[in-house]
């Protein structure tokens, strides 16, 4: 087993071998996340369901009664409350992936591992909050009377992958990005919260006139969030233009993301 | 038999503008012209350059040199921390590198989860810590408190459980970066007792980094000196070890002011000097001498004041600390130059330690501060006794009465 340590490499070059030694490390970062995250608080794990249910109450009040923003005839709190579930699981994943080569400096400048393994499980907390939040979904299914389709159940892991891909993607640019310059740390918050309203999470894609919607797939969370509502509340019909953009978008960002991580990493110890 | 590690030519460049932190986006877009000639322009300055060497499977091979003669770099390009700007590196076997002590941790965690996340950081899989998870916690003496939080631990009882967790890490090639000088007087021992157990295994390959002569001496087959990114010499310890001696004692124990800062205090410190009982300048000193360190202060006026001088060591624990208000000595300044000085026996054991000096006006109150301004290392080579664990040697009488 030798070890040759060059100059340059291929940035297109994984070394599968390497990253498959360091697979017990998945779960060390992972459980190290996710213990940290809710050590000394009070009500530990509700948090995760805290957050999307307060705001789903708030956007509910606001955009729904008050606005009157269409929701295609489905109650308003479901409605945006699918719409939360997926922005969510990317905003947190996203805000956590772009932070996680700063957050864990200390370990970075003193000792090799796949840095990329921080990447995927820096996103354990966003996922496992993903799924509780799920079960407050499949309450307010039985509250409405929302009886999924089983072509749902073929859909959900899928929307789920695009998320990921969007995601990991979005996030690999940022946090090598944000190894040089910090000024992620504040373009990002924002750059989140503007991207809630051009994504269909408070209003549904049918406001949008049909030639134009194939530039919503840009967001490839468009995509997925717009699919997400037709199989899971049964209304309307899958939109196969936008969701096709979105996940060929997810693919892209996926590999520029790849792209810019690869071409940077070896230097993260020099200029963290 | 080849050679288990073998670097050819490898060099590191570093652009001294590259060094600066906290780049920010916006000086960037601001000035992209400006931004294209800094990154032209920026000075180019060589941390490593043409080192070649090898070693055999087996050797304990040591590295010594001053700070910034690129002795970390070289360890951190060996363990792909960063990579080389030129040359190559190749290792034959798993490579552990301890550049730290608790590489890792994480203060919310429990002991128990803090051995697992460490020990699979630096590279073990999760099966073999279950299998020396028992050893490892044996060997940091903290039992008691496996499930409580380490931020919770003194800093001694992390810093032992860190150790704990690397000593049982089992690579082929191990690179370990001045990890010695950790932890109280017990468990120094025993961390040299692991080290020299391992090596006399025979069965691991070292690099080992250190400013402590005296481990350097007892555990290294051979030893290479770094001086300003080049390799002086590669030779047998005892002859490295003297050679770089030699140098730091030529190198003349004077640390001056270079900035010329217009203090607003009345006084302020000029320089410092280390001297030997030989009244010679020096940065080194061995055992049975008394070291001497001389303030040149400038004042503004006529004072009483008061002197301290502190000594740290690598990890800036308070070794020695004197201070002329618990002397009741009394230290008046004049206007202009005034030279003081203060001498004590070297109680030191062997390393590296750095001086501070404070003075205080009449009334106690902070006049000037400089921090680690110079440092020497102690030898102690003279001494024909070697078990010296600690941060002091303190001079001391045993006796015995048969009782019975």
């Amino acid at each position: 087993m030798d070890i040759l340590i060059r100059p340059t490499t291929q940035w297109w070059k994984f070394d599968w071998k390497e990253f498959w030694q360091f697979r017990d490390l998945f779960y060390f970062f992972g459980e190290r996340d996710i213990k940290v995250r809710y050590k000394q608080t009070a009500i530990g794990a509700l948090w995760a369901v805290f957050q999307p249910f307060v705001t789903m109450v708030v956007f509910t009040i606001f955009f729904g009664n008050l606005a009157k923003i269409s929701s295609d005839g489905i109650p308003y709190p479901i409605f945006v409350y699918v719409g939360l579930l997926f922005w969510t699981l990317f905003s947190a994943g996203l805000s956590d992936v772009s932070n996680t080569f700063i957050g864990n400096q200390n370990i970075i400048t003193k000792v090799y591992f796949p840095r990329i393994i921080l990447t995927f499980t820096s996103l354990t907390t966003s996922i496992i909050d993903f799924f509780v939040a799920c079960i407050v979904l499949i309450g307010m299914m039985i509250w409405y009377h929302f009886i999924p389709s089983t072509i749902a159940l073929i859909f959900i892991p899928f929307l789920f992958v695009i998320t990921f891909l969007t995601t990991v993607g979005i996030g690999l640019f940022f946090s090598s990005f944000n190894v040089k310059y910090r000024d992620v740390r504040f373009i990002l918050p924002f750059f989140i919260q503007l991207l809630l309203f051009l994504t269909p999470v408070i209003y549904p894609v049918s406001l949008v006139s049909p030639e134009w919607r194939w530039v919503l797939g840009f967001n490839p969370m468009s995509g997925v969030i717009d699919t997400a509502r037709v199989v899971l509340l049964g209304v309307g019909h899958v939109d196969w233009l936008l969701l096709s953009i979105s996940m060929f978008v997810s693919v892209v960002y996926c590999l520029i993301g790849y792209g810019y991580f690869k071409g940077t990493e070896r230097y993260f110890a020099d200029v963290i | 038999m080849s050679a288990i590690i073998e670097v050819n030519n490898l060099g590191k460049k570093y652009l001294i503008g590259e060094k600066e932190r906290y780049l920010a986006l916006r000086d960037k877009l601001a000035h992209p012209i400006k931004a294209l000639k800094n990154t032209r322009s920026s000075e180019v300055f060589w941390a490593l350059s043409d080192i070649s060497f090898s070693v055999e499977k087996g050797e304990v091979l040591g590295i010594i040199g001053k700070n910034g003669s690129g002795k970390s770099t070289l360890l951190k390009i060996l363990s792909k921390i960063t990579p080389p700007t030129t040359g190559e590196v190749c290792l034959r076997g798993r490579v552990g590198s301890l550049l730290e002590v608790g590489t890792g941790f994480h203060p919310e965690l429990t002991g128990r989860e803090n051995i697992y996340l460490s020990g699979s950081i630096l590279g073990m899989r999760k099966k073999e810590i279950d299998k020396k998870f028992e050893e490892i916690v044996n060997f940091s003496g903290v039992e008691a408190f496996l499930d409580t939080p380490i931020k919770r631990y003194s800093s001694g009882m992390s810093v032992r459980l860190g150790f704990a967790v690397a000593a049982h890490l089992e690579p082929e090639i191990l690179l370990v970066d001045e990890v010695l000088a950790v932890g109280d007087a017990e468990f120094q021992k025993k961390c040299l007792g692991k080290m020299g157990e391992i090596t006399k295994q025979g069965a691991r390959t070292i690099i080992f980094i250190s400013h402590n002569m005296a481990a350097i001496n007892q555990l290294c087959d051979r030893v290479l000196l770094l001086e300003n990114g080049h390799i002086k010499k590669n030779d047998t310890p005892e002859s490295v070890v003297s050679e770089y001696l030699r140098d730091l004692t030529h190198q003349g124990g004077i640390w001056e002011r270079t900035s010329s800062k217009t203090v607003a205090e009345d006084h302020f410190v000029k320089s410092v000097i280390l001297q030997n009982s030989k009244k010679i300048n020096t940065r080194v000193f061995f055992a049975n001498e008394s070291i001497r360190i001389q303030c040149c202060i400038v004042s503004k006026k006529q004072e009483n004041i008061f002197l301290a001088v502190g000594i740290r060591d690598v990890l800036s624990n308070q070794i020695i600390h004197l201070n002329s208000k618990n002397q009741k000595e009394k230290l008046q300044t004049k206007a202009g130059k005034n030279m003081f000085q203060v001498e004590f026996e070297n109680i030191l054991s062997a390393g590296e330690y750095y001086v501070t000096v404070w003075i205080g006006d009449a009334s106690f109150v902070t006049q000037d501060y400089v921090r680690d301004c110079i440092s020497f290392s102690v030898d102690l080579s003279n001494l024909d006794t070697s078990y010296h664990f600690g941060s002091v040697i303190v001079p001391a009488t045993w006796s015995m009465v048969h009782l019975d």
